[in-house]
C-alpha cells in the first residue's frame, strides 16, 4: 500500500519534506457537515505532473481550491516548499509560487490579449505600482515569448473575447506562464477542446513542466495517459488509489467506481 | 504572405486622437461657446450642472471601469461641500457681523439653538489650507473605512450599492437631527466671502465657473491617466473575472478600495465647488434621491466614457430645469423614464450611441477622404 494513502501520525515522522513541492496533509473540508474533501494526504515532486481523476463530485476542484486559499481548510495542512498555505491570503499564495487555471476560461473578454498577459506579468502588483508600471523592453519580450508558446503570437492584439474555446485556454495558461509559477495547477485544460488541440495542449504542458509541477485535474483518459507521471484518484472526497496510470487503471477499486463505468 | 515582423506593442498613448478631440471639444464649449452665448444667471447654472459632473466622472471610474455601483456619493459630494461651508461659514461669522446674537462670533445656527462656544471640530476650519486638504483628506479617509471594511469581507454588487444608500440616509438624519452642529435641515446659508473674496457677485460666479471648468478639466487628465495605466485595465479585469485578478497575485479589495476614494474625492470636490458657486449648502444633496440622480447623469451620458459623463450631466441637467421650469411635477417622472430607457435600450449612454454609430462613420468618412496612403505603401514596400 501506497505510504501517501496512510494518515500522517502513522507514518510518524513526516517523509523528508525537503523533497516534496507539495505536501497535502490530512486535509479535510465540510460544508454543513459534509464533507466534501475527508482526510486527503499527497505529495507532489518537482518537476511532476501529477493529474487527479475521479467521477464528479470526487472533490477535485475542491482540493485545488483548497490549495489556492479559495476555500479555508477545515482541519489538515498543506506545505508549499515548506511553508503553510491553509494561514495565507490568496494573493500571498499566488506569490509564493502557486498558479491556479480555473475550469471554465477565465480571461478578461474586454481586454486584448496582450494585455491579458500583462495583466499577470508579476510586477505592480500593489496599487501604486498598478499605476506607475510602465511597459518596458522586458515585459513585451517576455509577453511575446509566452504568446509564442500558447499559440496566440498573432493574435496579441485582438480582445480576447473573439478567441475561440481552444485559445481561450491557452490564453489563461499562457497568463499563469507569465506568472513563473512553480507549481501550476490546471483544472480540466481539455475540456472542450478539439483532438487537434488536445495534442498541441499536451505538447504545450510537456514544454512547461521544466522547473515547476503541475498538478492537473482531468476527465479525458486518453490526454491523461499522455502526460501524467502520476494520476490521484479521488472519490467521495477520499485518495482512493495512486501512482502510474498503469497502476491506477489496474487497481480494482478504481475499476469498480470509476473506470468500470 | 510572409510573417508579420515580430509585433511591438507600445505602451498605450496618454490619449488617442478620438480622445483628444473630445476633450478640445469640451474644453472648447465650457470656455468658449457657454460663456458667449449665456447671461450671468445661465452661467451660473451651468457652474452648478458641472459640480455635479465631478460625481459623474468619479462614477465612471468606481462604477463604469471598477463595477462598483455606489448609491452613496451624496455623502462625499455632501462632505466636500459641508466642509467648504463650515469655512465659509465661519469667515461670515466674525464677532462684528454676528453682534446681535448672545453669543457673537459663532454661527447663527448655533446661536439659535442655545450653543455658547464653537465646537471643536468645527475650530480648524477658520484656516482655508486646512479646509482645502480636508475637502480632499475627509472624503478619501471615509470612503477608505467603508471600502475597506466592505471589499475586504467581499460585500460587492447589489449589496454595497444599498448600504453606501444606507449611509446616505444616516448621513442626512445625521446632519438634519444635529442641527446646531450642523445647520439642519436648512443646511448652512449666507455664506459670504472667500477669504474676503465676495463669492455673491456676478463676477465672482463667472470666475468660479471658470475655477470650476478647470479643475473639471484637470480631474479628467488624471481620470484618463489612471484609465490608461496598469490600474484601469485591472479594474476592468476586475469588473470581468474578479476571481482570475485575484489569483494572478492581486489583493482585489485594496484596488476597489482605490476607485471607490477616487470616486469619493472627485465627488468632494464637486461639492466643495457646488457650495462656493451656489453659495450654500444642504442636506438636499446628500441624501437617497440626490446620489441616485448622480447615478442617472454617469448612465445617460455613459458609464464607460469620462467624457460621456460629463455630457451626461450637463445634458440631464440642461433637461431638468427646462422641464421643471414649465412642468415642476412632472420632472422626476421624466427622469425615472429617462433611465429606464437609456438602461434598457442605450446601456451604455450617449457615449455608447456615439461609438456605435456615429464613429464608425466618421472613421469611413476620414478614410474616403484619404486613400492615398493605403494604395502608397505597397509600393514603398518593394
Amino acid at each position: 500500500m501506497n505510504a501517501a494513502l496512510l494518515p500522517s501520525h502513522l507514518i510518524g515522522a513526516a517523509p523528508a519534506e525537503k523533497d516534496f513541492l507539495l505536501a497535502v496533509e490530512s486535509l479535510t473540508v465540510s460544508f454543513d457537515g459534509f464533507k466534501a474533501v475527508n482526510d486527503v494526504s499527497f505529495y507532489v515532486d518537482p518537476n511532476e505532473i501529477r493529474v487527479i481523476i475521479g467521477p464528479n463530485g470526487a472533490g477535485k476542484t475542491t482540493v485545488l481550491d483548497l490549495i489556492c486559499g479559495r476555500t479555508k481548510a477545515s482541519s489538515g495542512s498543506i506545505k508549499y516548499k515548506g511553508q503553510e498555505l491553509t494561514k495565507l491570503s490568496e494573493s500571498a499564495i499566488v506569490q509564493a509560487g502557486v498558479g491556479r487555471k480555473f475550469q471554465t476560461p477565465s480571461i478578461y473578454d474586454d481586454l486584448t490579449v496582450f494585455e491579458n498577459l500583462e495583466i499577470s506579468y508579476p510586477r505592480g502588483r500593489s496599487v501604486f505600482g498598478a499605476l506607475t508600471f510602465k511597459r518596458d523592453g522586458q515585459v513585451r519580450d517576455r509577453i511575446e515569448e509566452v504568446a509564442n508558446m500558447i499559440f496566440l503570437k498573432d493574435q496579441l492584439l485582438e480582445r480576447a473575447e473573439f478567441l475561440s474555446h481552444g485559445q481561450k485556454q491557452w490564453l489563461e495558461i499562457g497568463m499563469l506562464l507569465i506568472q513563473d509559477p512553480e507549481l501550476l495547477m490546471l483544472d480540466e485544460p481539455v475540456a472542450g477542446m478539439s483532438v487537434g488541440e488536445r495534442i498541441k495542449t499536451a505538447e504545450l504542458l510537456n514544454q512547461i513542466i521544466v522547473g515547476r509541477s503541475v498538478l492537473v485535474i482531468e476527465h479525458d483518459m486518453k490526454f491523461v495517459e499522455d502526460i501524467a507521471h502520476r494520476v490521484t484518484v479521488l472519490h467521495q472526497g477520499k485518495v482512493l488509489s495512486e501512482g502510474s496510470m498503469e497502476r491506477v487503471k489496474n487497481d480494482p477499486k478504481v475499476i469498480e467506481v470509476y473506470l468500470g463505468h | 504572405m510572409t510573417r508579420a515582423p515580430s509585433s511591438t506593442v507600445h505602451d498605450n498613448p496618454f490619449m488617442k486622437p478620438m480622445e483628444w478631440i473630445s476633450l478640445a471639444l469640451l474644453v472648447a464649449v465650457i470656455f468658449l461657446v457657454l460663456p458667449m452665448l449665456l447671461d450671468a444667471f445661465r452661467l451660473n447654472l451651468v457652474g452648478k450642472y458641472l459640480t455635479y459632473s465631478f460625481v459623474a466622472l468619479g462614477l465612471v471610474i468606481c462604477w463604469g471601469f471598477g463595477g462598483i455601483l455606489s448609491l452613496g456619493q451624496g455623502v462625499f459630494f455632501g462632505l466636500g461641500g459641508y466642509l467648504m461651508a463650515m469655512y465659509l461659514k465661519l469667515e461670515a461669522s466674525s464677532v462684528e457681523n454676528t453682534k446681535i446674537q448672545s453669543t457673537p462670533g459663532i454661527p447663527d445656527f448655533m446661536d439659535w439653538n442655545q450653543i455658547t462656544e464653537l465646537p471643536w471640530f468645527w475650530k480648524p476650519f477658520t484656516s482655508l489650507p486646512f479646509t482645502l486638504l480636508a475637502v480632499i483628506v475627509v472624503p478619501a479617509f471615509f470612503a477608505f473605512v467603508i471600502g475597506t471594511a466592505m471589499f475586504r469581507r467581499r460585500v460587492g454588487g447589489t449589496y454595497f450599492a444599498i448600504i453606501t444608500q444606507a449611509i446616505a440616509a444616516i448621513l442626512t438624519i445625521l446632519i438634519v437631527g444635529q442641527q446646531g452642529y450642523t445647520g439642519g435641515i436648512n443646511g448652512i446659508t449666507d455664506l459670504r466671502t472667500l477669504h474676503g473674496w465676495d463669492i455673491r457677485t456676478d463676477r465672482a460666479h463667472n470666475i468660479l465657473y471658470f475655477v470650476n471648468g478647470g479643475l473639471l478639466v484637470a480631474c479628467i487628465l488624471f481620470a484618463q491617466y489612471v484609465k490608461r495605466s496598469k490600474l484601469g485595465r485591472i479594474l476592468v479585469a476586475m469588473r470581468d473575472k474578479e476571481d482570475r485578478v485575484r489569483f494572478s497575485g492581486y489583493q482585489v479589495a485594496s484596488f476597489k478600495t482605490f476607485a471607490f476614494c477616487l470616486a469619493a474625492v472627485f465627488a468632494a470636490i464637486g461639492g466643495a465647488m457646488f457650495t462656493l458657486q451656489v453659495g450654500f449648502m444642504s442636506p438636499s444633496f446628500v441624501g437617497i434621491v440626490p446620489s441616485i440622480e448622480m447615478v442617472i447623469y454617469a448612465a445617460v451620458g455613459g458609464r464607460l466614457s469620462l467624457f460621456g459623463a460629463v455630457w451626461g450631466t450637463l445634458l440631464v441637467n440642461w433637461a431638468k430645469t427646462t422641464f421643471s421650469e414649465s412642468f415642476p411635477e412632472l420632472w422626476l417622472f421624466g427622469l425615472g423614464g429617462l433611465f429606464i430607457l437609456v438602461v434598457l435600450a442605450f446601456p451604455n449612454g450617449l457615449a455608447g450611441i456615439y461609438r456605435t454609430y456615429v464613429e464608425p462613420r466618421l472613421t469611413r468618412r476620414v478614410k474616403a477622404l484619404e486613400p492615398a496612403p493605403a494604395v502608397a505603401l505597397p509600393h514603398a514596400a518593394e
